[in-house]
């Protein structure tokens, strides 16, 4: 897996980077290669305000749909309009083209993971 | 106690091609190789391999046995042709869609689906002998695609012009022994190849060695449902179960009922009674994905339920197969569905979503 610079995880797989009190955030490579074919991702509205751990949107596959958590608190600034017409940036590019939102007025959870406890955390599951 | 999933002769050739597995029916099936709109492209454009050894086949010997416990009358059905019937209970309800191969000796092959293999044997036997379950001796590799007849044909010296959609013939693949059907689930061309479990890894190696040239893909059980999804057609256990009649699952091509049959009578009362839901094809017009069991409404009454629904690769919008009441089945009609809370828009369209651009 690539080492990501400054991003951090949450256990339900989401990354966020922080610079300051703003944010960006997306899902990590192990959820989109266990996802698969991502085809539709929902998403907050811009100025909805974000809890950390709160429902941030739904990622849907070919196989399923499953909700997105937020990894920190703050209000949403902008969306990743792209992933309307090209979901599979999700999947090409989870870090880069394919991220979801950003933050402002960004809070910590103080819960993240750090990427070698993220790393950790996916050895122990099924790929 | 979990029961331990059945692998078929395929299992390792699976995992050495990097296959996401997944338990589907009872069988550790490959689930996806690569992404699913890729496999799903490859059927679509080119050609796909599938391992379909997890499907159950029937031997049944006697005549009067088949055609008492299938909804089609196969005193029609000349040797070496293939139909699409149905197996009903005494109230009408589907157990099982199967396809019925005629064999050259007067008996026939039923091609079953694999989660009801067994049950289907049992529920045969119950009225009546001479039937023998072979769907573990038989391992199964589809080959599905515009390219796939052409594929087919190279590893083969069989005259396959003769082989029209729906029969059959006995004849070496590879140089191994097979049933060579021209059936599918996908919506395309292409060949069904029955063979001995022995026999399937190399058939399987040399199929997809032999098609690299046209771009062939193994394709796992998840472009199979987005295929199958497209052409329109029911997967059993999820667009019908043994609680829904033919009618309503909109399979009255496959019923006659000018002869008997288990199951006819209870058809014939509910087509004189009526029913009150049908199974249609729904377009989304919005990008949500309609998914098994949500409901269909209609000014926010619940008036249905999706049995199948997933994006079309194909056609670039999302589909789903739903139950609604008959009067509001007419193609155009529009609806919503009810997508975790929002009513999303919907049509009515006529099935199948997909055809191939020139059938044969």
């Amino acid at each position: 897996m690539a080492e990501q610079s400054g991003l951090r995880f949450t256990e339900t797989h989401e990354w966020v980077k922080q610079q300051g009190e703003a944010a960006t955030v997306g899902i990590s490579q192990y959820a989109q290669s266990q996802l698969g074919d991502v085809i539709y991702v929902e998403l907050p509205a811009v100025g909805q305000k974000l809890e950390a751990g709160g429902r941030l949107g739904v990622v849907e596959s070919v196989k399923a749909a499953s909700d997105l958590y937020s990894p920190v608190s703050g209000d949403v600034t902008a969306v990743n309009d792209e992933l309307k017409d090209h979901p599979e940036y999700v999947n090409q590019d989870p870090y880069g083209k394919g991220w979801l939102i950003k933050l402002q007025n960004v809070k910590e959870s103080g819960r993240l993971l750090d990427q070698q406890a993220y790393d950790a955390l996916v050895e122990g599951q099924p790929h | 106690m979990i029961a331990t999933a059945e692998r078929t002769p395929l299992y390792d050739e699976h995992l050495r091609l990097g296959a996401q597995m997944i338990t589907f029916s009872g069988w550790t099936m490959p689930l996806q190789y690569s992404s699913i709109r890729e496999e799903h492209r490859a059927v679509r454009e080119a050609v796909g391999l599938f391992d379909l050894s997890h499907m159950g086949e029937l031997r049944v010997q006697d005549p009067a046995l088949g055609q008492r416990t299938v909804s089609r009358d196969l005193s029609k059905l000349r040797t070496g042709r293939i139909q699409y019937a149905l197996l009903c209970n005494e109230q009408g309800g589907i157990i099982d869609d199967i396809l019925v191969y005629a064999v050259k000796d007067g008996g026939y092959i039923f091609v079953v689906n694999a989660g009801n293999q067994d049950s289907d044997f049992v529920w045969i036997q119950s009225h009546g002998a001479g039937a023998r379950n072979v769907g573990r001796e038989w391992a199964l590799i589809g080959v599905q695609g515009p390219r796939a007849v052409e594929l087919v044909r190279r590893l083969t010296s069989e005259d396959l012009a003769g082989v029209k959609y729906y029969s059959f013939i006995d004849g070496r693949v590879a140089g191994v022994d097979c049933i060579i059907s021209r059936t599918g689930y996908t919506g395309e061309d292409g060949f069904e190849l029955f063979c001995a479990n022995d026999d399937a890894v190399r058939l399987w190696r040399t199929v997809l060695d032999e098609g690299k040239t046209d771009g062939i893909r193994p394709a796992g059980l998840g472009a199979r449902d987005t295929l199958r999804l497209e052409a329109g057609m029911r997967l059993y256990g999820n667009d019908m179960d043994a609680k829904t009649n033919p009618l309503e699952a909109g399979l009255d091509w496959t019923l006659n009922l000018d002869k008997e049959f288990i199951g006819r009578d209870a058809i014939v009362t509910a087509r004189e009674r009526g029913i009150d839901r049908v199974l249609v094809g729904l377009k989304m017009l919005d990008r949500s994905i309609p998914r098994h069991g949500y409901a269909v409404t209609d000014q926010g009454k619940g008036v249905g339920v999706i049995t199948s629904g997933n994006v079309s690769f194909t056609l670039g919008y999302s589909i789903a197969m739903a139950y609604v009441p008959p009067g509001l089945s007419r193609p155009g009609t529009p609806l919503t569905v009810d997508v975790r809370g929002t009513a999303a828009p919907a049509e009515i369209v006529p099935l199948p979503f997909y055809k191939r651009p020139h059938p044969k």
